[in-house]
């Protein structure tokens, strides 16, 4: 991985930080106005990247979802990182009774049908709860429940540790358990749970686009790049590309996390 | 379904005949799989495309010039204050299975349409009041039926009510209608074939439908739908979204012609909850029940802009509950729903309510704020909130909106009562005001905003009720007018459904279509099978 590359990594992501940070100075204007012009209309000078469906301004829209995204979705993934961390270490360093049980509740929370907890976590939440109330308790609720699938991959990890010859040296040693799993434990871990973290990233943030349909997630007219990758869905998108700028800022983002990971473990 | 032999044999001569002449398929899409094929059950759109193009009726209602014209009865005639209708039956008309027709089918297809153990949705138009209806035979080719009560609009009612074949051993497989249910691909497809006895000729004397042989295809998805019509794997589509359509017509296929047939019948409108059994704070009680209060609201709302970003110009700002379409029942009186936000603020302050920086509050202080639902993966009701949204926050009220899965919304709005306000879309089939009974009586259940009352909960309501009730019982087209139009001018002035647009009729449909006659009333586009052809 070449300097260059990863100070450019390092470059986009302060740039999409300073976009969340002063989206209000940003934008063109309100992510709500609705503007005279016509619905669906191509880039111009007025409006950088169109406008949507009703006639607002696609680039402001744009910019205040990228201050909702970089708010709430890696708290998400970051819970759903935790959830897992700590369900699968604890399912994988545990005995072998407490590892089926542990294991047997992942895979039952699996195969349950999760949507209706989510509608009925929609019918629970007052229908004139704050937008952004809505938006945090859907995040909460996608971390939450994307936990117990990446907690298998943890616990294969932290089981493969506990049985391995470094583990049972460090016990002759006569390190206690308790010092093994807080002090070892973590750093044999810290590989899978990142990988974790930038799996969940986006699932999160496509999570959050689907569950607009209940009702939940970031409702309109706030918008995310969720809300506004959504808008791809349309059969003539090669004739409107620009509807893809919430797909490149999303991929870009990701790519320039994973550059600086990877200089990271090289310099390590 | 089981297929006769003799039937069997006609479908396969049909489909030679069709491998002969090349393609000779009508395709199109119902959105939905059709619940049923039994003629008297039909309760969705599905199954009423079937029903349209196999059942056959006593009188069509011709969709193009809106006149009721003989169909298996060559002439009938009401008597007895609208109670009694007498059929002169036509001559040598066959089932699809070759068993023949006559007055007996009819008396056994009334039977079993009033029969309370097949809860038969058409029926109830029919049962205006309690007793039996006395259907018999009163010659070879001669029918009477008498009714308890006065039903208005009386043959209207049987374009409706299929024929059914009381001797047939296919009981309601065997049809009347140009075509017959050939075979059903659960989730895939429907196709129809040509019915070999349909009654009808052309001028010329030779046999209608002219089609072979008709393939519905289940398509839930309209972009999927659009899809397959640009690919040229179906022939049409009718009431398509005004985005699909203008987006087919800038690509510019040379083999699909396009046309906006103008308002249709049906309403985009919003209403705020006054049921008594919801569970709202106080205030909001107060405001949603103040006329005051849903006028000025309907003032602040931009008709005009709705029209030109929701529908793309393909719908008109809607004054009352009647659409400018249908001309013989439109108040014409009524004035322009323009947005004015000055009317919107006066009509405010009659109620008490001020502006206190940029928020409205009510007499005793409260900020005006409420949610708005609609359901989910509407495109045009999800714009159309988003502009409600931004148009009443400049008189100050704050507008929650919110989409919500289908079942959920309905669950809400029909059943626990626990919403504000709700957008949603009125349907009319028809363009008699007795359609609209179920909505305008405070004893019916689609009398949204405070449905299934025992007693009106307000005078208008009670004076609505008693005009609904004398036009529907008066046979004088003329007095039955000045009775609808006095309830549009009440609908206006109370606003209890604040109406906002009503959406055009836009079809699609492939140039290979032959003798389409696009008409606004539903099916809008397949209304005249028998007579089109593929070219």
């Amino acid at each position: 991985m070449t300097r260059w590359s990863s100070k450019a990594a390092l470059l986009w992501l302060l740039l999409v930080l300073a976009i969340s940070l002063f989206a209000k100075s940003l934008a063109l204007q309100s992510y709500t106005t609705i503007t005279a012009d016509m619905p669906d209309s191509p880039p111009s000078k007025t409006h950088y990247l169109g406008t949507d469906a009703i006639a607002r301004d696609r680039f402001s829209r744009l910019v205040y979802g990228t201050r909702i995204t970089v708010l709430f979705a890696p708290v998400a993934a970051l819970l759903m990182t935790s959830v897992a961390g700590l369900v699968g270490g604890i399912s994988g360093i545990g005995s072998r009774a407490l590892d089926a049980t542990v294991m047997f509740i992942c895979e039952l929370f699996l195969s349950l049908p999760w949507m209706f907890l989510l509608i009925a976590a929609r019918a629970v939440l007052p229908l004139n709860a704050d937008p952004y109330v809505s938006a945090a308790v859907t995040f909460f609720l996608i971390g939450l429940l994307g936990g117990p699938g990446a907690a298998r991959v943890v616990r294969a990890r932290a089981r493969e540790w506990a049985n391995s010859d470094q583990y049972l040296f460090a016990r002759s040693l006569g390190i206690s358990p308790l010092r093994a799993v807080l002090v070892h434990l973590p750093p044999i871990l810290r590989p899978v749970l990142t990988a974790q973290f930038w799996i969940a990233l986006p699932v999160c943030i496509i999570g959050e686009a689907n569950l607009s349909l209940i009702g939940l997630g970031v409702v309109d007219p706030l918008p995310s790049w969720g809300a506004l990758i959504r808008e791809c869905e349309r059969p003539d998108i090669a004739s409107a590309p620009w509807l893809l700028a919430p797909v490149f800022l999303l991929v870009a983002t990701l790519l320039s996390a994973q550059i600086l990971l990877q200089r990271n473990r090289e310099n390590i | 379904m089981t297929i006769s032999p003799p039937t069997r044999l006609a479908v396969l001569f049909s489909v030679a005949v069709a491998a002969m002449h090349g393609d000779n398929t009508l395709r199109f899409c119902i959105r939905s799989e059709p619940r049923t094929f039994h003629p008297l059950l039909v309760d969705d759109d599905a199954s009423e495309t079937v029903r349209y193009l196999t059942g056959g009726v006593l009188i069509r209602l011709n969709r193009k010039t809106q006149q009721l014209e003989p169909a298996l009865a060559s002439r009938w005639t009401v008597s007895k204050h609208s109670r009694q209708i007498d059929f002169v039956l036509r001559h040598g008309v066959r089932f699809s299975d070759g068993t023949p027709f006559g007055p007996a089918d009819v008396v056994y297809t009334m039977q079993q349409l009033m029969n309370p153990e097949l809860h038969s949705p058409a029926a109830d138009s029919f049962r205006t009041s309690p007793g039996p209806v006395d259907a018999r035979v009163t010659g070879p080719d001669t029918v009477t039926i008498l009714f308890p009560g006065t039903i208005t609009g009386l043959p209207l009612l049987f374009d409706q009510v299929p024929v059914m074949s009381s001797a047939s051993p296919l009981k309601e497989g065997a049809v009347l209608g140009p075509y017959m249910v050939a075979e059903h691909k659960p989730g895939v497809s429907v196709t129809l074939t040509r019915n070999p006895y349909f009654w009808e000729h052309d001028s010329q004397a030779r046999p209608l439908p002219r089609i072979q042989q008709i393939r519905l295809d289940i398509q839930k998805d309209r972009d999927g739908e659009a899809l397959k019509l640009e690919r040229g794997e179906i022939d049409f589509v009718q009431g398509i979204d005004a985005e699909l359509f203008d987006r087919l017509r800038a690509a510019g296929n040379e083999n699909l012609s396009f046309a906006d047939l103008g308002p249709s019948l049906d309403s985009e409108l919003m209403w705020f909850n006054q049921a008594k059994a919801a569970r709202l704070p106080a205030q909001k009680r107060a405001w949603f029940s103040d006329p005051h209060f849903r006028r000025a609201v309907s003032l602040a709302i931009d008709r005009a802009q709705i029209c030109r970003i929701v529908y793309r110009g393909h719908a008109v700002p809607a004054r009352g509950p009647v659409s400018p379409s249908n001309k013989l029942w439109y108040n014409s009186e009524l004035t322009t729903a323009s947005r004015s936000l000055d009317e919107a603020r006066k009509e405010l302050s009659a109620a008490g309510f001020r502006i206190a920086g940029e928020q409205l509050k009510d007499r005793s202080g409260y900020s005006v704020e409420f949610s708005l639902i609609s359901n989910s993966g509407n495109h045009a009701h999800e714009r159309t909130l988003a502009i409600i949204q931004q148009n009443l926050q400049a008189i100050g009220i704050r507008v929650n909106v919110l989409t919500l899965d289908f079942a959920s919304l309905i669950e809400r709005i029909t059943r626990s009562f626990d919403y504000e306000a709700c957008l949603m879309s009125l349907t009319n089939v028809g363009l008699d005001p007795n359609e609209q009974m179920n909505v305008w009586l405070s004893s019916a259940g689609n009398h949204q905003w405070n449905p299934n009352q025992k007693q009106p909960a307000t005078d208008w309501e009670a004076r609505v009720d008693e005009l609904m009730k004398r036009q529907a019982s008066s046979d004088d087209p003329s007095a039955r007018k000045k009775l609808f139009d006095e309830v549009q001018r009440i609908a206006r002035e109370q606003q209890p459904f604040i109406y906002l647009v009503h959406p055009d009729v836009l079809t699609v449909c492939s140039k290979r279509v032959g003798h389409l006659q696009p008409a606004l009333l539903r099916p809008q586009l397949y209304w005249n099978v028998e007579e089109q052809v593929m070219q």
